[in-house]
Order: C-alpha cells, then structure tokens, then sequence
C-alpha cells in the first residue's frame, strides 16, 4: 500500500462525506447526490476551466475549515470553490441560498422564449428540469424578450441564441476538442452571443459534442430537428469500430428506425467516460451519418436514471413483484366475473357480421335472431 | 490650505517634459529606492504609510504587495490600472495627461519593489491621447537611464509598455484587465486563483490604480510614517477627488482626507458652492456606483456628527446611512435633478457595460434599466418600486466581479433614500415629464429625523 493519502471531511445539508483535496463543493455535493447537490447549468466536469457563470449552484459556506470556522460573507459557486477540511456547507437547508436560487432562475428565464412545445431539447433540457424544480410559477418581466434569427453553423448543427444561457459550454468545447475555435461569444452584456465571426460554418470531426454539452436548446441537431420527441424515442448503448472517436453511442430509437445519435451521459447530463478511458466524446461521423440500426452493435437498453421525461417510457429497472397472484389473493386465483360471450349480444358467432347493414347496433343482433327463428 | 503631496508642480510650466520634472526634484524617490534601499524595504515603507489603494475598493496596497507569490525563476509584473471608466471619476486622466513623469517614477520604483521586469499600464481606449504622452515620457525616462538593463547600476531591469483598451469599463476589473491585456476577452476571472498568485500569464501579478502608484513616489521621498502623519486614522495621505456636477469649480483636487464634506463642496478653495447659488439636493460622493446620499446625510451622519471626506466617515453608518470613498468621483446633484433620471441612466451604462459572462448581472441590469426608464417616462406602476428592490437585491452578491454590486447599490440606495421621489414618478405620470420633484424634505438646511 502506498501512503495513505489524507481525505477531506466536508459536510453538505448535514450529510458529512470524506473527500480528496482539491475536490470542488459540486463534486462533494455529487458524491452524497440526491436533493443535497446544487443544480449545474454551466459547469461541466469534463471541460476545463468550465463552470462559475450560471450561478444556479451558490452554496452558503456556514464554516470555511476547521482551522478557520469563520463562516464565508459571500454564497459561493460550488462548481468553482474547492473543499476544506471541516468545511460546513448549507445547501437546500440555507433560506438565502434557495432565495438566491430563485432569482438566478427568474434571471435565466428572463430573456428564454420558454417555447418547449416547439424545442427539440424539451424533456431533456437542464432549464426546464432547473425551473420545474427551483422556478416560479409566473414572471415578473414585462418587457419584450430577446431574440435572435437562428443560424446555421455548417451542415449539421443549427443555433438559436433565442435560447442560449451563454454557458460557455460550446465554446470550452470547441476550444479543447478541435484544433481551432471558429466561434465564441461576440458582444457583451444581455445582448452577448455566441457566433461565429462573419457566419462561418463549424467544421470539425468533434465540434459536434456542442449539441451534446448545450444545456438549452441553443444548439440542436439538423438531422434530428422536428424528427421525433425524445421521450417518445427509447436510448440503447450500442458502438462500432470508429477511427476517430471512442465509437461507444447512444441511440434513440423508435422501433428499428435510429433518430439520432449521442454520446453516452450519466446521471448529471455529462458526457460519460469511455471503456477505453477518458472522456466519451464521439465524432461527427458517428453522429451525424451512422443513422442505421445496422451501424452499430447494439448493446441494450441505456439506464436512465435522470429525473427527467425521458424515463418514463422505459422499463428498464422495473422490480418484478415477488408474491404471485395467488399469494396476494389469500391462494384464489383470478377469476372471471362474468363471461361476456353469454351475455352480449354483439358476440354471437352464429350472425354473420357481413350481412349487416350499416354500423351493428344490438337491435340488428336481436333483429336478425328473430327474423332467423 | 492642504497638504499637496502629487499635484504639488501640477502648474509648473512644462512640468510635462522630463527636464522640468526632473529639475522639480523628479526621479528623486528611484534614486533614494534603488540606491539605497532593497525591494523588500520599500515594501515596508508603503506598508508603514497605510497607502490605501485609490481605485476604489480601498484596500491597504502594502498588504496587498506582500500577498504577491514570489516562486523562484518565475517573471512577477505589475499592471497599472489606467482604464478608468466610472462615471465622474477623471483624476487619473488628469495625473497622466499632466504628470506623467510622476506615474513613470512611481511605477519605476513600485517595479523595483515587487521585482517586475515587465510593467504594463493598461489604459483605456477613449483616452485616445494619452498613450502618446507615456509612451513620449517612458521614451525620455529610458534615454535617461531610469528605464532599461541596470537601472543606476543596481543590477535591476525595467521596462515598461503601455496597452491601451478598447474601451470597456469592466476591463478596470483586475482579472479582466488581465485577461484583456493578454489578448483574450475582457471576462473577469473566477477568483481564486487571485492575481498575486496567478495573472498575467499566469505569473504573480499586482495590479495597482494609477493613482496608488504615484503615492508611492511621495511615500518614498517622505518615510511611510511621515506619509501616515496626514491624514487622519486608517484614511492617511492625500486623495485626488474628481470633483463635477452642479458646482462652481468642477474639476480635480488633492485633499489630505481631513476636511468635511461641507467644506469641500462650499469653500472657494474646493467646489465653491453649488452652481447658479442653487441648493444641494443629494450627493455621489466617490463614483458612480457607490450609494448616492441625500444632502442632510452628506454633510452630517445619522449620529449628528461632521461627515469627512475621508474613507471611514463617508462610509459611516454602512450603506443604510452611509456611502463611500470609491474612486474619488464626487458627482453633485443640485436641487433641480431628478434622481429617478440620474438612477436610470447609471443603471442604463450599467446594463451597457455588463460583460454578460454570469446571468444575475447579464440580465438583472437590463431589466432594472428597463423598469427605470418606465417610471421616468411616467410609465411605472407602484410594484415596479418593490420589484426593482428585489432585483439588486438578488444582483449584489450573487456574481462573479464587483460589477453586479456597483450596478446594485446605485439603485438601491436611490430607493432608499428617495422613494418618495420614486413614488411621485408613478403618481404624476404627466407631471414628472415636465417638472421635477424638488427638494424635498431631504434638503441641506433641514433637521436630520432622529
């Protein structure tokens, strides 16, 4: 055994959970999951320097360590302040923070067009599950919202700034998977967004992660856009042999019919990691062109255990019953409670259907026999 | 009369020029530091003085230099803050248009005592002039040998570059600045790291305000503890303040922090009384985003007691009661402006310059500017009052730079000291577009409610 390396102990809403140094308040927070972990819009783990902006996360810090118990004066982004040992941290047990977190919500919902009926990120969006879960019912603006003409970045990828919550995501992205960032955040203040400088397309193998990493629908798929819901569409884990990428995908699919292609994510809506190490990232190829069950190897159906719609359609986990009909049933089996085939009058095999005419009403039924005797 | 400590040849002919600043007694503090005393004991000597730093925040500038991380065979650089942008406030226009020797000397020696070779002064982009005259001083400073390899032989190389902006009042944010002066957009940065530890390019970095550095060159020529003499408590030295509005004498003066708010606004020295023999209606004493104060709390505290222009009593009886020092930009108000007007267009340059990088600021600021130009068009409803309480209520504090507090505390402090004036917008909807509101019972010769 090598030296036993020293764990931080922070508690979070009470729950105390033994962390590495250098783990951020987030990833604690993740660690105990559940209600205690704050809701991320821009921080993502497996982009660096990501995190920080949205401040949907702020956290009170009720004592910075057990060396210096002072409390913090400010709430803190959790996705960006490291733990101390002996570090108290009040999350949904803090008034101010779930006060602050309204407002950021109110904010971010400010300038959205909060047209989910029309998205193709509804049901599995971080804003709506963000406004369901810490939003109010109503607004209090009332002043004509935001809007942007959507743009075509390239083949494959469509943006409405309509949408965005200027995260940063896409841009981190694009600057650490692909050679050179062709867009970014062009103006500043409310009237910011992202775009590329003099409409350019987005070309590379992996600038198609952006869809992937946009928590709105800011950023959608062309091939997939008014294709289907998601919910009404089922996620397997399927790969192939892919050159450029990890090859390991999910597919949402509605019958044998593949609608679209993504990466793998796990319960936070991150991209997983891969079998073969590090981050799941896949390549445009795969997304965009692989649009055939007989692409892939299937490799069963995908766990979803996010919250979201998304599950509902899925019977994946269902706990079958142990007890059987009988024992629940004191050892009576089921039983008919009337047989229908003596009792209705439609159900009489000896009337040929066909010889009706018109829509059957009981009356032919008896009409019929009568007219037969 | 006060003690001038920086503005003191500001009206020697041709003090601009390197011989008339340097026959003044200029260059006389890089002498003293560089020959005679080490990095670490100028340090101390600005720790000793209780400079405290002039951009705003206040914050005492030696302790500050004695955060700075000092790894071995990594470059330090110090970063002068010249992107002045807060509405009012135009002293360090003023100090480097006509004493740019002083700012060279001050940043020479402030180099010598955090070890920068590179120093860089980040000047905004409307001060479009400028630029020329630094750079025209550095070009004189270095053919003189005060800049270059070897400094008077003290084994210590300087150089100096001056960046100009593009004009953006959140690059005067420490790590934007730092991000824009490395090319980048002019985001802040998330904190921690600080810059003392990680800055430009990732190297310890300090940034100072311009006028922090000048000090340096008085402290140095002085001793720290005769700097400290003036002033009175932790307020020590001279401050510029940018005096404008409706006043007499708008313009820059160095005051030694012991003089009252009254005097600086009425005596001839100073402000010379309100413009037009008019009466003084309210105050912003140090910056458009510090809480703007109603004439009876400006020249007295709620206890009853003189208020100073200094940084203790100015912010005394915290933001309820109180303001602050800020940069020094003393914008007065007589009583013919309407402060529904003067609070919407700070919210409207806030909103502008907001850089949109975290949401409650993004869209908190363009929401209140928008509920604010309703009431002063006489469009507002009495709810707007309450709504744009909790909107800088949940703007301050919640964002990643200062910014999000300087728009926040504007507004709030307009509401709460002028809510009637507020409510009189939405009761009068025709009458408020053609008259103001008046004075009020918040009027300078008026008896402070106990």
């Amino acid at each position: 055994m090598s030296e036993e390396k020293k764990l931080f102990k922070v508690t979070i809403d009470n729950i105390t959970v033994d962390v590495e140094p250098g783990t951020t308040i987030l990833n604690a927070a993740r660690m105990i999951g559940g209600e205690v972990t704050p809701p991320a819009m821009c921080y993502y783990s497996k982009l660096k320097n990501s995190g920080g902006k949205c401040r949907t996360c702020l956290v009170e810090v009720a004592a910075g360590s057990t060396a210096d118990p002072r409390p913090m004066p400010k709430l803190v982004a959790s996705c960006r302040t490291t733990v101390m040992d002996g570090m108290i941290v009040k999350n949904i047990t803090s008034e101010r923070v779930l006060d602050a977190r309204a407002g950021v919500v109110e904010f971010l919902l400010l300038n959205h067009p909060l047209d989910c009926p029309i998205c193709d990120q509804a049901g599995e969006c971080h804003l709506q599950d963000l406004s369901y879960e810490h939003g109010k019912e109503g607004t209090r603006y009332e002043f004509k919202r935001r809007t942007f003409k959507k743009h075509d970045l390239g083949e494959y990828i469509q943006l409405h700034m309509t949408r965005c919550i200027l995260c940063y995501r896409c841009v981190f992205t694009a600057d650490q998977l692909t050679n050179k960032r062709v867009h970014g955040v062009l103006d500043r203040g409310d009237h910011a967004e992202i775009a590329t400088y003099i409409e350019k397309s987005l070309d590379n193998d992996f600038i198609g992660n952006v869809i992937d990493v946009c928590p709105v629908g800011a950023l959608t798929d062309k091939t997939f856009r008014f294709k289907n819901r998601v919910w009404f569409t089922k996620p397997v884990d399927a790969h192939r042999d892919c050159s450029k990428c990890c090859g390991e995908v999910q597919l949402w699919m509605r019958g044998d019919e593949v609608f679209r292609v993504t990466a793998r994510k796990d319960e936070w809506g991150e991209v997983k990691d891969s079998t073969k190490g590090g981050p799941g990232w896949i390549c445009n190829e795969c997304r965009f062109e692989k649009k055939d069950a007989k692409d892939w190897t299937i490799d069963g159906p995908t766990q979803v255990n996010r919250h979201s719609v998304i599950s509902q359609g899925h019977y994946v986990n269902v706990v079958k019953p142990k007890e059987t009909l009988p024992d629940v049933m004191g050892g009576r089996g089921p039983k008919l409670l009337m047989n229908i085939h003596t009792v209705s009058e439609v159900n009489r095999p000896e009337i040929e259907l066909s010889k009706i005419q018109g829509p059957a009403h009981s009356d032919d039924f008896k009409n019929s026999l009568d007219n037969g005797k | 009369m006060g003690v001038k400590l920086l503005l003191e040849k500001a009206h020697v002919e041709g003090i601009r020029s390197y011989e008339v600043y340097r026959r003044e007694g200029g260059y006389r503090a890089v002498e003293k530091a560089l020959k005679t005393m080490s990095p670490d004991a100028v340090t101390e000597e600005v720790k000793k003085s209780g400079l405290r730093g002039r951009g705003g925040a206040g914050f005492p500038s030696g302790m500050k230099w004695s955060f700075l991380a000092k790894p071995e065979g990594v470059p330090r650089h110090l970063v002068c803050n010249a992107d002045e942008s807060e509405p009012g406030t135009f002293k360090d226009r003023y100090l480097m248009e006509f004493l740019p020797h002083l700012l060279i000397e001050g940043l020479i020696v402030s180099s010598f005592a955090l070890g920068s070779n590179a120093t860089y002064i980040y000047i905004r982009g409307e001060y479009a002039w400028i630029p020329d005259i630094l750079e025209q001083a550095i070009a004189e400073a270095k053919a003189n040998g005060w800049l270059g390899k070897n400094i008077l032989g003290s084994g210590f190389d300087c150089e100096i570059y001056v960046q100009r902006g593009a004009g953006a009042y959140i690059c005067g944010e420490e790590t934007a600045l730092i991000e824009s002066l490395e090319g980048k957009r002019g985001n802040p940065r998330i904190k921690p790291p600080f810059p003392a530890v990680k800055g430009v390019w990732d190297r310890p970095t300090v940034v100072n305000n311009v006028e922090t550095l000048a000090a340096v060159v008085p402290i140095i020529n002085m001793g720290g503890e005769e700097y400290a003499k003036i002033g009175v408590g932790r307020s020590t030295g001279t401050k510029l303040i940018s005096a404008c509005g409706n006043i007499n004498k708008p313009g820059v003066y160095e005051i030694d922090m012991t003089i009252s708010v009254e005097e600086f606004i009425y005596s001839d020295e100073y402000c010379g009384g309100i413009k037009n023999g008019k009466r003084l209606k309210a105050c912003i004493p140090g910056g458009s985003s510090v809480p703007i104060l109603p004439a009876n709390l400006l020249l007295k505290t709620a206890k009853g007691e003189t208020r100073y222009m200094n940084y203790e009593s100015l912010s005394d009886g915290g933001f309820a009661t109180g303001s602050m020092m800020g940069s020094g930009g003393f914008i007065v108000l007589d009583e013919d402006q309407c402060v529904v007007k003067n609070t919407y267009t700070l919210a409207r340059f806030y909103r502008h310059e907001s850089c949109g990088q975290c949401s409650p600021c993004r869209e908190g600021t363009g929401w209140m500017e928008k509920i604010l130009k309703n009431i002063d068009m006489g469009k507002g409803k009495m709810s707007d009052i309450d709504l744009l309480w909790d909107i800088q209520r949940k703007i301050e504090g919640n964002t990643i730079c200062p910014l999000g507090d300087a728009a926040a505390w504007p507004v709030a402090a307009a509401i709460r000291h002028f809510r009637d004036e507020f409510e009189w917008h939405v009761k009068n909807p025709q009458e408020c577009l053609t008259r103001n509101y008046g004075l009020a019972h918040y009027a300078d010769p008026l008896v402070i409610p106990a």
